[in-house]
């Protein structure tokens, strides 16, 4: 690969993939996906792939993790050893663990746990392949597989990274942006109640770019829970219609 | 696997009069909303490490010992030094802590710690390559939890600066590709102090500084780096519930204001620039 410089990835407002400095990159996402999992999901975001399955509520295993008066959520972050350029072993990283933990964090307030007390709902995320923002897109997947699992929530969450390229403010940074760029805030949210259920941020942001980054990723995880909204119905209105044609 | 914790038993009295004293601006232990606990940051506790601090902040207590080894750098930055930083929830801290390999809480510790570190810049790793390719320093931050009374991020945090600030390692010779290490010593080479600040939302209110009972009652954390430019430089939310788009401006904006105060105490606890 040829070496570049944090100037090449953003020239006359162009980055090298094409996009200006506020486009997400190309989003599918598909529900339902997987036969045994209560719920599934799969995202494609740029060239991220990623598969969620939720199981649950189910009986809670080991027992000693269940709650009395609520659900108790696990989940798993992990990345398959071929999703990166470099095999990865497939024993969880220290970054695993923690993406792992805000994930779980960042789905928590959305899920109406006190439904099910003494029960476990569990979340597994697999990155197929990864090319910057996998815990957003992570999110937007483990988001509609707890919805197609029919677990009752407060809201969808939904997720995308703003970060600086060469000093400009940029949108879903890819991995070779994240690794030369100076900064990447991913954040999660949650919009009917305007809230940010996950903020992580590294790398160097004034206060104004900070702002404006904010407003930026808030902005545009409205544009990706309309993108879910409408996987979810996608979906179900063709079960539905399924559904009726069987019947007549 | 992440799993939703075992929240400990604070009991439902306590956990209201905290609550409705916070509604009323004030707080359990008298402190105002936006207060710090006190800091007492000691440095150069542990001869036998490089650098080392002892942090106290209210009653909780954290020692950081930073050890410095010579070492291969990463392939992909042959020409820099290595940075690591660990932490160990010890249990003699708290009743819940087990021992064991890290959980998801030391790994968040280590690596929020490590990411304000890293990110400002604070040590100059370019400077601690010996021969590129070959030798370099690696500096091991190693977090030690003694006593646990809420808020480790921001007693950790401090307890590693002010460790690194007073390291000191051996001068070095190179000959024909062999590293001698000569008895003089120099500081790390030190580019920028970082200070971090946790902030909690318990109800509507956001609070500085967190104590453990605070902890167990509040409904999610933001915490804030900024260096010493002013700029932010890392941030991590944790807990199970969310902060308002309004709640994480506010709690940044009163990180940039309030970090210079922190960085004093910090800087003359270790008696930094004196040499």
């Amino acid at each position: 690969m040829p070496q570049l410089s944090p100037e090449d990835l953003f020239r006359n407002g162009i980055r090298v993939d094409g996009r200006r400095w506020n486009e997400l990159r190309p989003i599918r996402m598909e529900v339902g996906v997987l036969d045994k999992a209560d719920g599934s999901a799969y995202v494609e975001h740029g060239k991220n792939k990623i598969l969620v399955a939720v199981y649950g509520p189910r009986e809670a295993h080991p027992k000693h993790i269940a709650l009395p008066d609520r659900a108790t959520i696990k989940c798993r972050y992990h990345m398959a050893p071929f999703s990166v350029e470099e095999r990865k072993s497939p024993a969880p990283s220290r970054r695993e663990i923690e993406i792992s933990k805000v994930i779980r964090e960042a789905l928590e307030p959305a899920i109406l746990s006190e439904y099910y007390p003494r029960t476990s709902i569990d979340i597994f995320i697999e990155v197929l392949q990864s090319d910057g923002g996998s815990r957003c897109a992570g999110i937007n997947g483990a988001s509609l597989a707890l919805a197609d699992a029919g677990i009752p929530m407060r809201d969808l969450v939904a997720a995308c990274a703003v970060g600086k390229i060469a000093g400009h403010l940029a949108l879903d940074l890819s991995d070779v942006e994240d690794k030369l760029g100076e900064a990447d805030m991913p954040v999660a949210y949650m919009p009917t109640y305007n809230s940010v259920t996950l903020l992580q941020m590294d790398g160097v942001f004034t206060h104004d770019e900070f702002a404006a980054g904010l407003e930026l990723a808030v902005e545009n995880c409205k544009k990706i829970y309309q993108m879910q909204k409408e996987a979810l119905r996608r979906q179900y209105l063709e079960i539905g219609s399924e559904g009726i044609e069987a019947n007549r | 696997m992440s799993a939703t914790p075992q929240i400990p038993p604070i009991s439902q009295i306590e956990g209201k009069t905290i609550i409705d004293l916070i509604a009323s601006g004030k707080r359990l232990d008298g402190r105002g909303l936006l207060d710090h606990r006190g800091f007492d940051i000691k440095a150069g506790i542990i001869e036998k490490a490089n650098g080392s601090a002892h942090v106290s902040l209210g009653k909780t207590k954290v020692l950081v010992g930073v050890k410095v080894e010579i070492g291969e750098p990463f392939s992909d930055v042959p020409d820099q030094g290595v940075l690591t930083v660990n932490a160990e929830l010890v249990p003699m801290a708290y009743p819940l802590f087990e021992p064991g390999p890290p959980d998801e809480n030391s790994i968040e510790l280590a690596r929020v710690v490590d990411r304000g570190i890293r990110e400002s810049k604070m040590v100059d790793l370019k400077k601690l390559c010996i021969i590129p390719n070959e030798k370099v320093f690696v500096v091991f931050v190693d977090i030690y939890v003694l006593d646990h009374d809420g808020n480790l991020i921001d007693a950790s945090a401090a307890a590693a600066a002010a460790a690194l600030l007073s390291a000191r390692i051996n001068k070095f010779e190179v000959k024909d590709g062999e590293v001698s290490l000569l008895p003089e010593t120099m500081p790390l080479p030190i580019s920028n102090i970082p200070v971090t600040m946790t902030f909690a939302k318990i109800g509507g209110p956001i609070v500085l500084d967190p104590s453990l009972e605070e902890e167990q009652v509040m409904s999610s954390r933001l915490t804030v780096t900024i260096d010493k430019e002013g700029r932010l430089c890392a941030l991590q939310k944790g807990g199970m519930g969310y902060m308002t788009v309004e709640d994480v401006k506010e709690c940044v904006r009163l990180a940039m204001e309030k970090a210079p105060r922190i960085r004093g105490l910090i800087l003359e606890a270790v008696g930094y620039g004196k040499d």
